[in-house]
């Protein structure tokens, strides 16, 4: 371990439609999931979302990025864990994902307001 | 096939400090099924970041959880002085290790304690959280505080420690390593202890693996995992090694926080021989741009946190976007598949040994 391996920042930009096969082939490749996040980004009104994957504890990370309405494919057939991304990022920022595995139907945080951190 | 049953598990219940909630599938006395549901204190803190100036925000981090507090406030400066490209003094970096294991340190001897009074050993439960308290102890003679210490800043730490503070730390830490050999065999030999431990709750490495579990839960599989090997922190000076057993059952995910309390005593000790004297901080001023993504190992586990600046003419004091993904969010998946097929007399057992953390899960 003599290299900084958290200082590799590799980030790719996917389109939305094929961020499920970009998933399946990592998933072949050995990659653990280690967490899904979205960002608000107020400028454009879009939503940048950002996939991060481990392979031998360096990154790597898919980014797509999506507009308000747009429904995005559900990893969980590939990564089921995945469910807890997008069902955070359902009710937190109102994105849709198709075919989750473990849906909750927007009761999977107790939130005072509906979609709290959806761009206004 | 037995009538099945539905029982609800949490989200108060006298195993969980706070709140989550299952719903148990039972046939017969065996959980068919676990569906989980947490979000019941869900607090948003990372949307603070758009009210607090990005130095600022370390206090807010800080307070995602009482138990790894230093860590996550580490975990934000890391992705911070990534995004600054800075570079922390080598003494800084030492303090924070120490003072990061000293944490791992309280929370696994919090959570024996906790997994005590789980099986019902209270007077175990008493001496672990006795122990306990003189690393608490060394916290409030470092850095002032007992659970917030405020004393992780972006660029490096606050406080040094004196050479005589470091002395005392590491006769103490020796002092408590002895004292600790006789609680934790009784963990790892007494024949109650094992009865409630072994073979129960097993998570096969390939299981592990399928559902991303982290910290000692995976390692308890057999799977080498630990963000301490990514370079972060002084770790490779110090030899670190991860612990790893293979059984994947309750008791293997105790003796790996068993082993992980007596190896941060022996990094601490060890990190305390060679610390080099210098700078503990240098000055990060300026307006945030661009993004980085950092993990760090808390005692629960791999913890992720990615921070991102506005872009271009619209960077300010102020990140765009402050993202926290703690342990206890990824062990969740590998908690419920364990679940299906114990007993409900386990399901206690089960829950505890995830050490759920719900406040960090609820940042």
């Amino acid at each position: 371990m003599s290299e900084k391996k958290y200082l590799i920042q590799d980030i790719q930009l996917t389109e939305a439609s094929d961020v499920l096969s970009r998933v399946r082939d990592l998933k072949a490749e050995g990659y653990r999931l280690v967490q899904m996040c979205a960002a608000a980004i107020a400028k454009d009104k879009t939503y940048q979302l950002t996939y991060s994957f481990d392979k031998d504890h360096v990154l790597l990370n898919l980014r797509i990025i999506i507009t308000d309405g747009v429904a995005v494919e559900s990893i969980t057939g590939e990564y089921w864990p995945a469910f807890i991304y997008e069902n955070e990022m359902h009710d937190l920022f109102g994105i849709e994902f198709k075919h989750n595995a473990l849906d909750y139907g927007g009761h999977f945080f107790k939130v005072s307001e509906p979609t709290p951190w959806k761009n206004k | 096939m037995g009538k099945r049953t539905i029982i609800p598990f949490g989200p108060q219940h006298p195993v969980l400090p706070e709140p989550v909630h299952l719903d148990l599938v039972l046939e017969d006395e065996k959980v068919i099924e676990a569906i989980p549901s947490i979000g019941f204190i869900h607090r948003g803190l990372e949307k603070l970041v758009e009210k607090r100036e990005y130095p600022e925000m370390v206090y807010v981090i800080e307070r995602i959880c009482g138990i790894c507090s230093f860590g996550h406030g580490w975990g934000y400066c890391h992705a911070v002085e990534g995004v600054m490209k800075v570079e922390v003094p080598v003494r800084a970096e030492y303090l924070r290790t120490i003072w990061h294991e000293l944490s791992r340190i309280h929370s696994h001897l919090l959570w024996l304690g906790l997994l005590a009074d789980g099986f019902g050993f209270e007077s175990l439960f008493n001496h672990c959280w006795r122990v306990r308290e003189r690393v608490l102890d060394l916290f409030e003679e470092t850095t002032g505080g007992r659970v917030i210490f405020s004393v992780c800043k972006v660029g490096g730490v606050r406080k040094d420690m004196s050479k005589e503070q470091l002395e005392k730390m590491s006769q103490v830490l020796a002092d408590l390593a002895k004292e600790l050999k006789s609680l934790t065999d009784v963990f790892l030999e007494d024949v109650s202890v094992k009865n409630r431990l072994c073979g129960v709750g097993v998570l096969s490495k390939e299981d592990a693996e399928e559902l991303c579990a982290v910290g000692p839960m995976a390692r308890a599989s057999g799977v080498v995992q630990d963000i301490r090997l990514t370079g972060n922190g002084v770790y490779e000076d110090l030899g670190f090694e991860p612990v790893i057993e293979t059984d994947g059952d309750c008791y293997a995910r105790c003796k790996v926080r068993i082993r992980e309390v007596f190896q941060s005593i022996e990094l601490i000790r060890k990190a305390i021989k060679i610390i080099p004297e210098g700078d503990i901080s240098v000055p990060v001023k300026g307006k945030i741009t661009g993004e980085f993504i950092t993990r760090m190992e808390q005692p629960r586990g791999e913890a992720v946190y990615y921070a991102k600046g506005f872009d271009g003419d619209d960077a300010s004091m102020h990140l765009e976007r402050m993202r926290v993904r703690t342990p206890t969010n990824m062990n969740i998946p590998a908690m419920v598949k364990t679940l299906q097929g114990c007993d409900l007399a386990d399901v206690p057992m089960l829950v505890l040994t995830i050490d759920p953390c719900i406040s960090c899960t609820e940042r």
